[in-house]
């Protein structure tokens, strides 16, 4: 029987890798908006997992809302990046270090 | 349609959805009326947040009102935070005319997304549910985004938007994860239930750990140390007109969350979070005091400047009381005027036509220009906290309320690290008056020189005309207890 520990241990690992690939990702920042993508992800079946354990509603409505604005939140990243690919020429993580400090 | 809109309560947010109404009309305007020119968008927006504020104050009712089922609540506390973030974003977008202008950046879009991005922050100060604080923060946060990088043609902001959206996303995926946590764990997102539930079971590690993230998504949006990285990078890479918004409003906004959110849902488990803001606190002003030291630029001496402000702001929200909360109130309010006046004299900083920020080009200011020199000096002077100006009695009231609540130290060490910050605060003034004199900057624009001028009487007057703003501050605070 799969329970709601199961779900959370999923959903923790799941964030745990997005985290890290934010952080240990030296290449490219299309992998750091994936990772942002896999930690919303991660939320999700979080909440989703908690709703259906609570019988309460509330849990996959937070869910759908938060569907939305990640999809919103990848547009408006790309479209930085794409007036940063303009200017750079790169978009190496390596190479984003015009500002130090 | 109107009883549908009673039954909402939609009249509480009244302020919001004018003026997410008005935004959308001078998008429009903007697109598609060839005759309307930016400064007209500009003004209008200006014009908008006037009338905004007036319904914040007028025509949102009195006490505590709910809306949409109580996901949104208006009290003294959010009346007195929207007013303050309504008067950052009309008045860093006066300011900002002439410099975009100047710089070739002047469009439609600026005044409208900074709108959309206040629409977030009065949200986010209102919000009284874990969804409607998520939803605030990220139309906020998605506006800003973008604002940071709004100089396209310039590698510097282009970069400090992409690191602003990678690190305010990976926050706002904390805050979530903290928030599903929170939920699951009560059963609840609308922050009464919490709290209740909460009072009912006591703490647990989840709950903990949600807490933890909650607050280290929050920590990220007021830049507080160790989640500050970015402010330094996106101030220096920034716009001068998009800084000075990012340093008022938004921390305004995001200072009135995280008090809400302590003093809400969490209001009864007070020592497992009290110990984790009183750490932030203390490092964010240590830091804030030390690196400011090294700093050539003077948008990344302010980044500094703001972490070291935000860590002083929270020994008030530490102290949990309602003394506490009035001197977060006032604190903010007199941060607020004290930036949008150092942040007036970085625009006026402008030699044959060309914006310059290096702390260095300030040389002279004394002679070349005596009122800007003294204004600024009174600016820097209130920062390090010499009475009888504002900042004073700001840094007073948060480290009074600290004592009261027994946290003897963390006020020891504020007041530690406010003189190691007096040092950078009184090196400017130095430079000012006693350094060899560079070419004077150009003649300000007027309403630079307006802003310049009003925040110096206030920071100036401010003992005198201080007790009706204490006055509303404590009604203020007390309306969230």
């Amino acid at each position: 029987m799969i329970g709601l520990t199961h779900y959370l241990t999923v959903a923790a690992i799941i964030f745990t890798v997005g985290i890290f690939g934010i952080f240990l990702n030296r290449k490219n920042v299309i992998i750091i908006m994936m990772s942002i993508e896999l930690m919303l992800l991660a939320v999700n079946i979080n909440l989703v997992a908690f709703s259906s354990a609570l019988h309460d509603l509330v849990g996959q409505v937070f869910a759908l809302l938060i569907l939305t604005v990640a999809a919103g939140e990848a547009a408006i990243g790309l479209a930085i990046l794409v007036t940063y690919f303009r200017n750079r020429g790169t978009i190496a993580v390596e190479d984003i270090n015009l500002m130090k400090g | 349609m109107i009883p549908f809109f009673q039954s909402i309560g939609a009249a509480a947010a009244l302020p919001e959805i004018c003026l997410a109404l008005l935004a959308m009309v001078l998008l429009m305007e903007g697109v598609f009326s060839a005759r309307v020119t930016s400064a007209a968008i500009r003004w209008a927006a200006v014009a908008a947040f006037a009338v905004v504020a007036a319904i914040v104050v007028w025509k949102t009712g009195t006490g505590r009102v709910y809306a949409f089922d109580g996901a949104f609540a208006v009290d003294d506390f959010a009346r007195f935070m929207k007013v303050l973030a309504l008067l950052g974003a009309a008045v860093t977008l006066i300011m900002s005319g002439k410099y975009l202008l100047r710089t070739n950046m002047d469009s439609e879009e600026y005044p409208v997304l900074i709108m959309l991005a206040t629409v977030g922050m009065l949200l986010m100060i209102s919000a009284n549910d874990l969804i409607s604080l998520y939803v605030g923060l990220e139309l906020q946060s998605l506006a800003l985004y973008v604002v940071a990088a709004i100089n396209r043609d310039s590698a510097k902001s282009s970069e400090a938007g992409l690191k602003y959206f990678v690190l305010g996303a990976l926050s706002s995926g904390m805050l979530l994860y903290g928030s599903s946590l929170v939920y699951g764990l009560t059963g609840h997102t609308q922050f009464a239930e919490i709290a209740k539930a909460l009072s009912l079971s006591g703490s647990n590690l989840g709950i903990i750990f949600g807490i933890v993230f909650i607050i280290a998504g929050l920590a990220f949006k007021v830049s507080a140390v160790p989640f500050h990285m970015w402010t330094p990078d996106v101030y220096e890479g920034a716009p001068t007109p998009v800084t000075a918004f990012f340093a008022s409003a938004p921390k305004i906004a995001a200072i009135a969350l995280f008090t809400r959110v302590m003093m809400g849902p969490f209001a009864n488990v007070t020592h497992e979070w009290q110990q984790i803001v009183v750490l932030i606190s203390i490092a964010s002003m240590a830091l804030g005091a030390f690196a400011a030291i090294g700093q050539a630029n003077i948008k990344r001496l302010l980044a500094y400047s703001s972490i070291a402000n935000m860590g002083f702001a929270l020994v008030g929200l530490a102290a949990g009381t309602v003394e506490g909360v009035q001197g977060v109130l006032v604190y903010m309010l007199i941060y607020l005027v004290t930036t949008l006046g150092v942040f007036a004299c970085v625009l006026a900083m402008r030699r044959n036509g060309i914006y310059v920020e290096k702390i260095s080009d300030l040389a002279g200011l004394g002679k070349t220009n005596k009122g800007h020199a003294f204004v600024l000096a009174m600016l820097m002077f209130s920062l390090a906290g010499i009475p009888p100006l504002a900042g004073f009695f700001g840094k007073l009231f948060v480290f009074l309320a600290a004592v009261k609540a027994g946290l003897w130290p963390l006020a020891i060490l504020g007041v530690v690290a406010s003189v190691v910050g007096a040092y950078y605060y009184l090196r400017l003034i130095k430079i000012m008056y006693f350094d060899e004199p560079a070419a004077a900057f150009d003649a300000t624009d007027g309403e630079v020189n307006w802003v310049i001028y009003a925040a110096g009487a206030f920071t100036v007057l401010f003992a005198v005309f201080a007790q009706p703003l204490l006055n509303i501050a404590q009604a203020a605070a007390a309306s969230l207890f």
